[in-house]
């Protein structure tokens, strides 16, 4: 894991020092809320609806142990004794107080953790891969390159007022587990004889206009990464647009003057931008590489793994479901759910953020991840240590063998803290879970990714969701969309609306209704919710969500 | 034609706390929703906000916001504002949690 060196500590000492300060003139009045905004935007801070936000990025999903107990500490002593992980690799807390927020940006400080560019319109945090390092199909860790964009991006004098945010990231593996076709620049780590490059994915994006990223470049040299990335920022910064707030994001740049013009440009200056790389980025990253070391995974039988699965059917389920193939012998990557049915997604309390750090330290190598699924990894399990692991987090309301199914639900803060929300989607997440749970249809119906957002922005990255709702508010009244066979992997898909919204009361039996059809047709336990979508399409779905309109047809 | 203007609250942020708070006809701000002035003129409440944005040292983002009146003082007419007033449905904190203590 990167350890921040004495540049990296001065840097944010004297940037949280300044914000000190801001605050304070922001008290004393010197600084006026439209002067300071801006500032306290920059430092992750919002105003939401009963309060103010902090928004700390989690550069790449990786945390340590102890940062993760800073995590801890702050939602103990400053907050409400818990913290929400979001769908891109940060951690929000709902109640920090205004004084509070400067000793809240040191404490992060002390464990090179910090909340820059988690707001505003620069390059956020680059997210990557929650498996990245572990997972059995990766061709390389894609986190050291996650690392340089970090160090590039932070405080880049360019950068700092964009037209409107802009998102990137990094998966080293074919199969996308970072939703690299929907964000502003997606990277994948490729080989070309022998090589190793990237693949750059442009203009993809959710939100009110929600597209699927298209290649910029299929193969990218490693050593290009940099000044082919600036490139593509200088030429967004040009010809992107800034009178229209919602025609600002690049997938709309992109699609405006197509892919092939914003190619063109991009390359152009390319060949004026990479002369100013001087080799001094690659030793960086050679340096930055050695922090990303795998660890040495042991070697030892898994007899107690086996014995356990063989004899424990809570253990075998939770196997099943949240264990994933790691790259080494013996080893397995192990999904927390923080997920439980009925609890808001997301939402992990201090006392299960020390647990989950105890674990990593005592077995996980020291290393744990967030997922923009928002879950939490333990990335590097030895199968034997499995059982014990699974007793202790059965324990403390982390045992929730669900991942990847329908109450892994991915849902955005909504009306419930979000400023900008036009409707709930915690409380929507919570009844379809908890419906579906006492159904004990769960593990039956198998894969099927369920995604919620409480506005238009579409946090809740609903357009990518096999059943994606979309909150919204209707003359005054929360009204709900279904859109059925989004996909966020490599097969990336937007999903299609089934027809006029659902009240609030009214949906999660909408929800089950969709899913009932999906058993009647399926043609086999094997065949996925998004397989049997796209073998019948959506008459069949509509058909159970509008019984009246069917019938005024007939 | 023009639609009819209907009564309004002004609500804004406290600085420090950053928890939902209304202004009071005293030129106060209140905690409560019931204790906020229900401005039903519209030439009044430009006005209004005007003078409540005269303590923006102390407020953050005032704005006027749909309220009725009700027995016991304004009731808010959109949800959006009932959650203002309330708190987050998914746990008993914010003003809901602070009326609890009282």
């Amino acid at each position: 894991m990167y350890k921040y060196n004495e540049f990296d500590e001065a840097f944010l000492a004297e940037r949280n020092a300044q914000f000190r300060a801001q605050v304070e003139r922001r008290i004393d009045g010197s600084l006026t809320e439209d002067e300071f905004k801006p500032l306290r935007l920059m430092n992750g801070v919002y105003l939401q609806l009963h309060a103010y936000m902090l928004r700390v990025a989690i550069p790449y999903g990786t945390l340590n142990p102890n940062q993760m107990r800073t995590l801890a500490l702050l939602a103990e002593k400053w907050d409400k004794g818990y913290g929400h992980f979001t769908t891109r690799q940060n951690i929000q807390y709902n109640w920090p107080k205004l004084r509070d927020l400067p000793d809240m940006l040191d404490a992060l400080g002390e464990v090179g953790l910090h909340a820059i560019q988690t707001s505003g319109n620069t390059i956020r945090n680059t997210t990557a891969d929650h498996f990245a390092g572990a997972a059995a199909d990766e061709l390389t860790d894609p986190r050291p390159y996650a690392e340089l964009i970090r160090q590039w991006s932070t405080d880049h004098p360019e950068f700092q007022f964009l037209g409107r945010k802009f998102k990137i990231a990094i998966t080293g593996s074919s199969a996308d587990r970072a939703v690299i076709k929907a964000h502003d620049v997606g990277l994948q780590v490729v080989e070309q004889d022998g090589k190793i490059g990237f693949k750059v994915i442009v203009g993809g994006g959710l939100g009110r206009t929600p597209m699927i990223g298209q290649v910029l470049r299929e193969f990218l040299p490693q050593a290009d990464l940099l000044p082919y990335l600036e490139s593509v920022l200088t030429v967004y910064n040009v010809l992107g647009r800034r009178d229209n707030k919602y025609k600002a994001r690049i997938k709309i740049t992109v699609s405006e003057n197509g892919i092939d013009t914003y190619r063109a440009m991009t390359e152009e200056a390319f060949m004026a931008i990479r002369g100013q790389y001087d080799g001094t980025d690659q030793q960086l990253l050679e340096e930055i590489k050695t922090h990303f070391q795998a660890p040495e995974f042991r070697a030892a039988p898994t007899d107690a793994f086996d014995a356990a699965y063989a004899n424990d059917p809570v253990f075998r389920a939770w196997a099943d479901t949240n264990l994933a193939e790691h790259r080494a012998d013996g080893h397995a990557i192990a999904t927390i759910s923080i997920k439980a049915h009925g609890a808001t997604p997301g939402d992990a309390t201090a006392e299960q953020m020390r647990v989950m750090a105890d674990l990593a330290e005592q077995y996980g190598y020291g290393e744990l991840r967030i997922s923009h699924q928002q879950n939490v990894i333990l990335p590097h399990v030895h199968k034997n240590d499995l059982p014990a692991i699974h007793a202790t987090l059965k324990a403390h309301g982390l045992a929730t063998a669900n991942i990847g199914l329908i109450s892994d639900i991915i849902a955005c803060p909504g009306m419930d803290y979000c400023a900008l929300a036009t409707a709930r989607s915690i409380p929507v997440a919570q009844e379809i879970a908890t419906r579906f749970d006492e159904l004990k249809m769960e593990h039956d119906i198998g894969h099927l990714q369920i995604k919620i957002s409480g506005c238009i922005n579409a946090c809740g990255h609903h357009h990518v969701a096999n059943i994606g709702i979309l909150g919204l508010d209707r003359a005054g009244v929360e009204n709900y969309q279904i859109t059925l066979g989004g996909d966020a992997t490599e097969t990336a898909a937007i999903g299609t609306r089934t027809g006029p919204g659902f009240a609030y009361d009214e949906i999660v039996p909408a929800v089950e209704r969709i899913v009932e059809v999906y058993m009647a047709q399926r043609e086999s336990a094997e065949e996925t919710f998004l397989e049997t979508y796209r073998r019948i399409g959506m008459e069949p779905f509509k058909a159970a969500l509008y019984p009246e309109a069917q019938k005024k047809v007939a | 034609m023009a639609r009819a203007f209907t009564p309004k609250v002004i609500t804004a942020n406290d600085l420090l706390e950053g928890d939902v708070i209304y202004f009071t006809a005293e030129d106060t701000w209140t905690r409560e929703l019931s204790e906020a002035e229900l401005i039903t003129d519209e030439a009044d409440a430009q006005l209004r906000l005007l003078e409540a944005e005269k303590q923006n040292i102390r407020i953050v983002g005032a704005y006027l916001a749909d309220a009725k009146a009700g027995p016991n003082g304004p009731e808010p007419t959109h949800f959006r504002e009932e959650f203002r007033r309330t708190g987050p449905s998914n746990y008993f904190h914010g003003k809901q949690e602070a009326e609890a203590n009282v």
